[in-house]
Formats: structure tokens, C-alpha cells, sequence
């Protein structure tokens, strides 16, 4: 993958930050924004742990766990850097690990060796709920100020009323379809699973059991009588309706995507008409010349919201602060989101992007748009939805039913 | 080795002399010592990661923090085997492997007596290249390539499924499978061929009583590459396989997705068994002699 061109290399980062927020998160984000009746917030008590009040020189170097994509210094591609400023602001030599699921996170921030991490989802609430992140104070980050207030004290990134971590970006996975041959333009999740669709054998679907909380979300949006309140919190009979419908569509799908290329080309090729996709993967087929369109159906989407924390057991919490500034500073995280293709979390990225249209086509500034996405979040025992009474299919038995749905 | 001081009558007391002499009248030793590296390398690097993994399918994982609970239980066989949608899939990898050694015993053959016994020498070297060099190119390079063309815009236009995957496996192992019978037929002397051809016997039954049977040690060995590569290949599938999926992917899903090394190591027995067996039957005919 390293000697790929850093499309692949970025679309791998993709895939794992969505493994990433797939395995980890123990808190549902509401569809409405600031309904944060959140469980797996009020399922734990985060371990009384203080924030710095003043931050000292530098300890010259921070060791950071991360996403591939996240932390570049320019051995991918010259062009893409963003560490070598950072080293030469600061004199903090920075050593990246990149991890690949958030279950590697987890377990490499519990060795004490780093000092931050790209924490997705689930990752963060069992790193806050383990004591293994402390509470950020924001005061001591200037660059917090000038983050999307859509992205501030959310269940994933904050415990008790005090912030846990600075929001790196976001996406949300999109329906697109090919304008030439998917006629009139889709608007719902229906066309994906409409077992009488025109175009069967021409539709496509995200290879992974992720996939199965769009087929929760829709089936919320669509029959009530399943009572699913979040699509990653679902009880047996929840989980059987999503993967019976799953298996239904089955017999519309072409083929199965994961990797990122492969879509691209099945779009540009037509073999591929219709399907779950992400908004990167929509700007490369149309650079691609394929007439593609892309929108974020009536019922919502899923997507994806990553958190920059720091290590309880830093030792260079004083460099690790002032990564956790540059990565959302504004051109640092303009940078890192139009390589990764996502939205940037700090609002004065959108001035320095080089594509100057990337945060309206990202719809960075766009909280009604965000307000439908459900962020990736791993499925747990214990139900996401507030239920006490019921225990959830947690993420190994989503796993088996995956399998079970292609059969 | 020393150059300074005049040669000598008794180097005999340096003591790499000594070990040599020692080496020399204790051959066990020598043998031994020998053979100590790639021992170690078979039983602990190779034979150390099966028993590993056998090992693993007997844990389980816990959920919320993701480790490894080092019970040992048989959940993991138990879903194995109660739940139809694994027996599907194994049935399926095994038919997919099997598909793809018979489609290439079919184009190999014929290559590799062509090379072997109708090619002149000069020929035989440059045939033998062009049939590596396949091999030299990126394994998804070339899988990506008959996306392309499988693709309905694409120079065959079949579409992607089973069958792909079949096709594209083939392609993949062919020269595995040239190779063995291409050695195995160059061992076989001309004269049989004239022989028979003396005794009146026409193509096919040459092919039948002499090529054939002398051959089949060779075919075997071939067979073994393609039907284990096939078997455990989960990329190809993920390519061109449409919505199918083969026993790697579920290895691939259970720790890649899931976290769940104890399932995945459970899965990924099946594959070792099947192959167990089939070399069992394979050894039988000698044809592991000619690997």
C-alpha cells in the first residue's frame, strides 16, 4: 500500500478510521444535534483526572498513535506535509505509530508510551472510561476556539462537561448514483433496497458489518414497529429485521466494496450504478470523468467523527498540546482533510484549502447536514439506546451475521 | 592463513583445526549441527504459528476491551460447525479450488509437453521465461487487470461472480502449475515415446499408457500448488467476485473487522485440515517426491 499513489494510501486511511469508529464506540450520537441523551455516557463514571493549567516548554519530542493519513512528513508524498512545520515551530520531534483498528489504539495507548491519539468513536469513550486519556483543558489550545461548534462536547468526545480531545474532521456515507442510468435522481435509502429495483445487478454495498447500521437506519426511518432508535444499538429481533433485509438486497447487489479504487472503477465502467459511497471516492470518479452524483438520503446517513486526545501517562504533554493545536490549526487541518477527503473541524480550514469549493463539497459548515449523520459507532452489549432491560448484538455477532448475509 | 611464521608440520592445535578433525570422525554431529537451522526454522517459525493458532481458536475474545480471554473453550468449533453458512462456504472454497486445478491441469498440460518435448532446447529456455513472467508481475496488478476486463466495458464483458474468480484464480496459479509438469515431462525419455509408437499405439494411447502415468507425480505436485493457493486466496474474491466470498474472507473479516483472533484462528483450521487430507491422499502417490 505505501508505494501505492496516496489516493489508495488515503483511501486506506478511510477504511480504517471507519474500522476505527466501527469497533469503538460505546455512545449513540442522536440525529438531532444537542439531543445527547447519550448511553455510554452515562454508562460509566470517567476516573476524577485533572487538565493542565499552564503548559511548560517543550519536552522536544510527542509520540502519537494515529490513523494512517493523519500524521504526514512527507515520505508518502513530498508534497503532503504537515509534520515538518510542526517540528520546526515547536522543536517537538513528533513519532508517529499508525494503528490500524481501534482495538490497536486502545491497546497501544494502554502501554503508556504515547502521548496522544486520533481516537474514533468507540476508541474514545473506552480510553476516557479506562482513565487513559485525561480532560483536555481548551483554554491552553487557541486554535479550539475556531472549531465548528456542531463538533464541541459531543458524547464521543467529552465526559462529565469537560472536553476530552479536539475534533480532527468528518464525513458521512453518501448515495450515489450514476446520472445517465439512475433515473429520476434517488432521494432515499429505498433505491438500495427496493428488491424490485430496475437496476439489480448494478447496485452496490460497503463490504463490512458496519454496513449493517444502514439497514437499521433505514429500517428506523421506514418501520416503526421494529422500535430501533440507533442503528448501532440493536436487540435480536432489530438485528434479524436489518439481516433479513440485507439478505434481500443481496440479490440486487453487483458486488460488495471496501476498497476504495474498486469503486471508483466499477462507477466509471457502469458495472456499478448505485450504492452506498463516501464523498472522496464521488470527487474521484468525477475527476474521472464518470457522471456521478452523490446526496445524503432523507433518512439520514452513517458516517464518521474522529477526536485528537491526550495520554493520562504523557510524557511530553507539553509537545502533545501543542500538536493537538497545530493538527486543527487552520491550515494543518486543511491540509490533513483534503488528503484524507473529509471536513476539517476548524472553520477557517475552508479559506486554505487548495480546493477552494472543498468544504462546501464536504459540507464542512453545514450543520443540517451533519444533524442526519449517525457517526460510526461499534455495536456493544450493553444497548447504545439507553435500553437496561435487553442486552444488544455486540460488534463479533454483527461480524457473523455479515457473513451469514453474503452467504 | 598465517603467513608470517614458516609453514609448520602441526597446524593440527589451532582450534578450528581441531573442530574440523572433530566435525570429520563424528558425523551425527556434523549432520546435526547441520541440519540445526532449518529445524528450527521449521519447527518454530512454521509448525511454532500452527500450533499457535490452533491454540488461539480454543480462546475467546472479550468484547468491550477487545482481549483475549485465555479459557479454553470450544464455542468457537462449536459455531464452526452448527451454523450452515460456514459448511457453505467451505464447500465452496473447496469447489473453487478444485475448478481452478482441473482448468489448469487442462492449458498446462499440453503447454508443458509441447515445451518439454516438441520445443528444440533453445526454445525450451525462452518458453520457461515467458511462462515466469507472469510471475513477475504484482499480484493485484494482475487481478485488477481482469477487473477491467471482466467489467462490462471491458474486453470480455462477463461480469464479476463465481465464475471471475474461478477465471482469474486460474490465470493467477497457471504457471505453478506449468512448471511441475514441465519438469516431470522432461524427465521422460524420448525412447518410451518411440517405443510405443513401434508397438503400433497411436496418440492417445500413448498418452494414456506411458505420458500419462509417468507424469502423474508431476501433475500431483502441480495440483497441490493451485488447490492450496486457491483455497486460501480471500483477495482475487474481493475483486472480481462480485458478492461471493470464500473462506479467507471470513478470516479476514473476523480479525480485520471484528477483533476476533479466536473465531478467525478457529476458521482458518478448516482450510488446514482440508489440506492435511488432501496431502495425506497425495503422499500416497509418491507425487511429493517430485516437489
Amino acid at each position: 500500500m505505501r508505494s501505492t499513489p496516496w489516493i489508495v494510501i488515503r483511501h486506506g486511511a478511510v477504511v480504517l478510521s471507519a474500522l476505527a469508529l466501527a469497533t469503538v464506540t460505546a455512545c449513540g450520537t442522536g440525529p438531532a444535534p444537542g439531543v445527547s441523551a447519550v448511553p455510554g455516557q452515562t454508562g460509566f463514571t470517567p476516573p476524577k483526572i485533572e487538565a493542565p493549567t499552564s503548559l511548560g516548554p517543550g519536552e522536544g519530542q510527542v509520540n502519537l498513535v494515529n490513523w494512517a493519513g493523519y500524521v504526514e512528513d512527507g515520505s508518502n508524498d513530498p508534497k503532503i506535509d504537515w509534520v515538518t512545520p510542526f517540528e520546526k515551530a515547536t522543536g517537538c520531534q513528533v513519532n508517529s505509530k499508525t494503528a490500524g483498528t481501534s482495538d490497536e489504539m486502545v491497546n497501544l495507548m494502554k502501554t503508556g508510551e504515547y502521548d496522544a491519539v486520533s481516537a474514533s468513536g468507540d476508541a474514545s469513550l473506552r480510553l476516557i472510561a479506562g482513565g487513559t486519556v485525561a480532560p483536555v483543558n481548551t483554554a491552553l489550545i487557541p486554535n479550539y476556539a475556531d472549531v465548528f461548534a456542531g463538533l464541541k462536547d459531543k458524547a464521543w468526545n467529552s465526559a462529565g462537561g469537560a472536553a476530552y480531545g479536539v475534533p480532527h474532521g468528518r464525513g458521512a456515507n453518501l448515495l450515489m448514483w450514476r446520472t445517465d442510468k439512475v433515473k429520476p435522481a434517488p432521494d432515499s435509502w429505498s433505491a438500495v433496497f427496493d428488491p424490485a429495483s430496475p437496476y439489480a445487478g448494478k447496485i452496490t454495498a460497503y463490504d463490512s458489518p458496519i454496513y449493517i447500521a444502514d439497514a437499521a437506519l433505514y429500517l428506523m426511518a421506514t418501520r416503526p414497529e421494529f422500535g430501533i432508535k440507533n442503528p448501532y444499538s440493536l436487540d435480536e429481533g432489530q438485528l434479524q429485521a436489518s439481516v433479513d433485509l440485507l439478505k434481500q438486497q443481496r440479490k440486487i447487489v453487483g458486488e460488495y466494496w471496501s476498497d476504495y479504487t474498486k469503486e471508483v472503477q466499477a462507477f466509471k465502467s457502469g458495472d456499478s450504478v448505485l450504492g452506498t459511497t463516501w464523498q472522496v471516492i464521488a470527487n474521484v470518479a468525477l475527476a474521472d470523468k464518470a457522471p456521478v452524483e452523490v446526496t445524503l438520503p432523507k433518512e439520514g446517513a452513517t458516517g464518521w467523527s474522529d477526536t485528537w486526545m491526550v495520554a493520562t501517562a504523557a510524557k511530553n504533554p507539553n509537545c502533545a498540546y501543542r500538536w493537538l493545536d497545530w493538527i486543527i490549526s487552520p491550515q494543518a487541518n486543511a491540509q490533513v482533510a483534503e488528503y484524507f477527503g473529509e471536513a476539517p473541524s476548524n472553520a477557517k480550514s475552508c479559506e486554505l484549502t487548495a480546493d477552494p469549493k472543498h468544504c462546501d463539497t464536504f459540507h464542512a459548515t453545514d450543520e443540517d447536514y451533519y444533524s442526519k449523520v449517525w457517526y460510526w459507532t461499534t455495536p456493544i452489549a450493553q444497548c447504545l439506546d439507553g435500553r437496561t432491560d435487553i442486552t444488544c448484538k455486540d460488534y463479533s455477532e454483527w461480524t457473523r451475521a455479515w457473513t451469514e448475509i453474503k452467504g | 592463513m598465517n603467513t608470517a611464521a614458516p609453514a609448520r608440520p602441526a597446524p593440527l592445535r589451532t582450534p578450528r583445526r581441531r573442530l574440523a578433525a572433530f566435525l570429520h570422525r563424528h558425523a551425527g554431529v556434523r549432520l546435526s549441527l547441520l541440519l540445526s537451522a532449518p529445524a528450527l526454522w521449521l519447527g518454530l517459525a512454521y509448525l511454532g504459528a500452527l500450533a499457535a493458532l490452533f491454540v488461539t481458536a480454543f480462546w475467546s475474545t472479550d468484547t468491550f476491551t477487545g482481549d483475549l480471554v485465555r479459557v479454553p473453550t470450544w464455542g468457537n468449533f462449536q459455531d464452526l460447525l452448527t451454523a450452515d453458512v460456514y459448511r457453505t462456504i467451505a464447500l465452496r472454497s473447496v469447489g473453487v479450488a478444485v475448478a481452478v486445478t482441473l482448468i489448469d491441469l487442462l492449458i498446462a498440460f499440453p503447454m508443458a509437453f509441447a515445451m518439454a518435448k516438441l520445443a528444440s532446447p533453445r526454445a525450451q529456455r525462452w518458453l520457461v521465461i515467458a511462462v515466469l513472467t507472469p510471475l513477475w508481475a504484482s499480484y493485484l496488478v494482475k487481478a485488477y487487470a481482469w477487473r477491467v476486463m471482466l467489467g462490462s466495458e471491458g474486453l470480455l464483458g462477463w461480469g464479476y461472480g463465481l465464475t471471475a474468480t474461478v477465471l482469474t484464480l486460474s490465470y493467477l496459479w497457471l504457471p505453478y502449475m506449468i512448471l511441475p509438469i514441465y519438469a516431470g515431462l522432461e524427465r521422460l525419455p524420448d525412447s518410451l515415446l518411440e517405443a510405443a509408437g513401434d508397438l503400433g499405439a497411436r496418440g492417445w494411447r500413448t498418452f494414456r499408457t506411458v505420458v500419462w502415468p509417468l507424469a502423474l507425480p508431476a501433475v500431483i505436485a502441480g495440483s497441490v500448488f493451485t488447490f492450496s493457493l486457491s483455497l486460501g486466496d480471500y483477495i482475487t474474491v474481493k475483486i472480481v467476485g462480485g458478492t461471493s466470498q470464500l473462506i479467507g474472507n471470513v478470516v479476514y473479516d473476523n480479525i480485520g473487522a471484528a477483533n476476533n483472533l479466536p473465531f478467525a484462528a478457529a476458521v482458518a483450521t478448516v482450510p488446514v485440515m482440508i489440506m492435511l487430507v488432501y496431502l495425506a491422499a497425495v503422499r500416497r502417490t509418491g507425487a511429493l517426491e517430485n516437489l
